[in-house]
């Protein structure tokens, strides 16, 4: 019973969610409305930890299963990628070296300048 | 077989789940970020469904189920933000300024490139989520009008390079603190990078997880933005 109970809270949530996703005209997905949520119930103390964390962490744990279909779902809209493939790959690298190196490096900056990390040996303010 | 297969609801399940578990016994055995179980169930279930011939709606009628635990799973991610909350306090406007200036470097970073390869608004809104964790962004592909299953390809693929080289980027970019190299890998790579970050050390790790659920929210919201520009 302790999974189907924890299981019914992240329901009430996702359903929350995905009425708020009816109401609201935001392009914001249903999902992210119930983490939001979700995460304001457990810092506000309404839900507390152990009613949630064994269903939630099992659910995290099979996510991956659930991407599956989508990426099988590239043989169907693979006509739609080959012209782009190119562009795609090169976006992808170029972006990802930069959000890394960026957050990273700024993360980083303030840290120093914020005095916290003295011992940094970053020289470079971003 | 499609007319057996068609009527076997859990053909699709069983097929993803197998060939997921043959992709986490590759990885356990040759721990490279390219064998990533995900990457090889779809790669397997894709050469599966062309050798015999059969139809995705086939396999889709089946797998569909799995995805309708999505929306929950994604609810879920509240749990570990939650359990981050601690060391996102102690730094948190240097790590809230570090995930934005990623989530606006990659939105940017988009951006350009898609003007100067011409790409459409349908395949530029596809390719926006591509930092950010599965779970929200095909959510966010199709409520901006993308291709889902180009945005998970993406995505997938995003992290996988992250993974890969994300020593290699922090190097490049001296960024020596472990706080910073967590919200650097987790804002550019995911759940990919973060399995990385794990490895890097428990910090890292800690921090790579924080910026999943951080960056996947304020993305949304600057995709939004963004989408109306192109």
């Amino acid at each position: 019973m302790k999974y189907l109970k924890q299981l019914l809270i992240i329901l009430i949530f996702t359903f929350a969610g995905e009425i708020l996703h009816y109401v609201v005209p935001l392009q914001i997905p249903a999902s992210i409305y119930g983490l939001v949520l979700l995460f304001a119930a457990l810092v506000l103390g309404f839900i507390k930890l152990p009613q949630v964390e064994e269903t939630a962490k099992l659910l995290i744990e099979v996510m991956p299963l659930m991407f599956i279909p989508a990426g099988v779902a590239l043989l169907e809209s693979w006509g739609d990628l080959k012209p782009i493939l190119i562009p795609v790959a090169a976006i992808m690298v170029v972006s990802t070296v930069l959000v890394m190196g960026v957050s990273g490096k700024v993360t980083q900056g303030i840290m120093t300048h914020a005095g916290k990390k003295q011992k940094g040996e970053a020289k470079d303010h971003e | 077989m499609n007319s057996f297969l068609q009527d076997s609801v859990f053909f699709g399940v069983f097929i993803s789940i197998v060939t997921y578990e043959i992709g986490a016994l590759i990885k356990k055995k040759w721990n490279v970020a390219i064998f990533n179980p995900l990457l090889i169930s779809i790669a397997l279930i894709m050469i599966f469904l062309l050798v015999f011939d059969v139809e995705y709606e086939t396999y889709e009628y089946g797998a569909k189920y799995l995805s309708y635990f999505l929306t929950p799973a994604t609810v879920a991610l509240a749990v570990p933000l939650y359990e981050q909350l601690e060391p996102l306090k102690k730094n948190w406007k240097a790590i809230m300024a570090g995930i934005l200036a990623g989530a606006l470097t990659s939105a940017v970073c988009v951006l350009v490139m898609s003007i100067l390869f011409r790409l459409t608004h349908e395949q530029y809104v596809t390719l926006l989520p591509k930092s950010i964790t599965t779970a929200i962004g095909m959510g966010l592909s199709e409520e901006l009008g993308g291709i889902v299953a180009i945005t998970v390809a993406v995505i997938v693929v995003t992290g996988i390079v992250g993974n890969m080289f994300a020593e290699g980027i922090c190097r490049l970019f001296r960024i020596t603190d472990p706080v910073a190299k967590g919200i650097g890998i987790g804002s550019a790579s995911h759940a990919m990078g973060t399995a990385k970050a794990m490895e890097m050390g428990e910090i890292e790790g800690a921090m790579s997880s924080l910026s999943i659920a951080v960056s996947g929210l304020l993305t949304v919201i600057i995709s939004i933005l963004f989408s109306h520009i192109y």
